[in-house]
């Protein structure tokens, strides 16, 4: 082969290596990092994450892992799920920007929120 | 058993109370708390005034529906506590529910809980807890079934035997982080119920949540109470019966007693000692001891009324 050959080779070869490389770590990061962030557990009469934070255009999904049913409804009546018993759930879109707190309306001392943002 | 008859033997029917046993006597009457000592009961005068005795029972969260642990159950349990009524030697007049009559405001529960009641023979008078306020209408399955006649979401009064019995809702459009809550129209409405009534007619005042402030951080009490307080402070005798914290505490505040009840599903933890208000998960053996109804009277001669809290395994 020629110089610039085995040139033009090595530096092709290393260029996918780094790329390869680049996307492992990138996907390691990803896996190593906080649980799906778009899920909020229901426990204890407490929302799990109390201001959930999400691209727009990110589904939130709510599960109510206690023993007593709740809901989840926006302050500002964006968003109101129907009555979730043990193992139910609740997913609302949020495709607009802002913060939306919420409450549970059986148990309104259980308050928190989600905020999107770009 | 004894034979007595309330009209006419005062001693014998505080004789009876005795033997409630397991239960506790409360009784309230110019803002003097705690429990008689059936020695000075018996020796204390009767005082001449317009109500003529009688009894009632409170029942309370029975949660039909309810499945899970300390109680697989609700709907057996409810119908213990039935039995319990109609094994009482004095029979009641009526029965109160003050509410989460059931766990999710389905059709179903609310028939069962309804068919069960029907058993006593005797009229019901309900107000809702948040529990039944879960249907697609928010409370309006509640109130077709269990709040005819009534206004607003739920609430009425209604006069027995010389005893003024006022019914309060305080479980509908809660507020984000707050507790129980009255609203502006319901107190309106109570303003002009109580106006113009002698301040000597006794007040028995139910609503599902406490109307005194039993643990802010649970959300048990309710928010705009003080100003239904302040309009009930006048009469001679005011007794508040609530539900909801599944668990027996009172209060005197001035003339008005508070006391609550306990459930017949479920009992749960005394403020602060658990991480949440949740089913309190004891070990089935215990289960009847912390589940059970209120027996009310009026003792002739008094205006005092005194309940008589008892548990389902007595």
């Amino acid at each position: 082969m020629t110089r610039p050959f085995k040139m033009l080779t090595f530096q092709a070869a290393t260029l996918v290596t780094s790329a390869l490389m680049m996307s492992t770590v990138a996907a390691m990061t990803k896996a190593a990092s906080a649980p799906p962030p778009d899920v909020v557990h229901i426990g204890n009469f407490t929302f799990n994450q109390s201001a959930l934070t999400v691209h727009p255009g990110t589904t939130v999904t709510w599960v109510n892992d206690d023993d007593i049913p709740h809901t989840v409804v926006s302050k500002d009546g964006v968003f109101k799920s129907k009555v979730l018993d043990t193992g139910e759930r609740f997913s609302f879109t949020f495709a607009k920007a802002g913060q939306f707190a919420y409450f549970c309306s059986i148990h309104p001392h259980m308050t928190a929120q989600v905020i999107v943002k770009a | 058993m004894l034979g007595y008859d309330l009209d006419s033997d005062r001693r014998g029917f505080l004789k009876c109370m005795a033997w409630a046993g397991t239960g506790a006597l409360f009784a309230f009457g110019a803002g003097v708390p705690t429990s008689i000592g059936l020695d000075s009961a018996l020796a204390a005068t009767p005082r001449r005034t317009g109500v003529r005795p009688f009894t009632f029972v409170q029942l309370s969260d029975s949660h039909i529906g309810f499945n899970k642990p300390p109680n697989a159950d609700a709907r057996a349990t409810f119908r213990e506590a039935i039995a319990k009524v109609k094994a009482l030697p004095q029979q009641p007049d009526f029965i109160i529910h003050t509410g989460d009559v059931s766990q999710l405001s389905r059709d179903d529960e609310f028939d069962d809980a309804e068919q069960m009641l029907k058993a006593t023979g005797l009229p019901v008078f309900f107000v809702p807890g948040e529990h039944d306020m879960l249907d697609l209408d928010g409370g309006k399955a509640f109130l077709n079934r269990f709040g005819k006649g009534t206004k607003g979401a739920g609430w009425y009064s209604f006069d027995h035997r010389g005893v003024h019995f006022i019914a309060l809702v305080n479980v509908a459009d809660l507020k984000p982080g707050g507790m129980g809550n009255l609203g502006a129209e319901q107190l309106k409405w109570l303003k002009a119920d109580l106006s113009g009534r002698p301040s000597s007619t006794p007040i028995v005042v139910f609503a599902h949540i406490p109307l005194w402030t039993v643990y802010a951080e649970w959300g048990w009490g309710t928010d705009d109470a003080a100003e239904a307080l302040r309009l009930l402070e006048r009469f001679g005798s005011v007794t508040v019966l609530n539900g909801h914290i599944h668990q027996i505490t009172q209060k005197v505040e001035g003339r008005i007693a508070f006391h609550t009840a306990r459930s017949t599903a479920f009992p749960q933890p005394a403020p602060g000692t658990a991480p949440s208000p949740g089913p309190l998960k004891v070990p089935p053996e215990q289960l009847h001891g912390m589940l059970g109804i209120t027996d009310a009277l009026f003792v002739r001669g008094h205006d005092r009324i005194a309940l008589i809290d008892s548990t389902l395994s007595a």
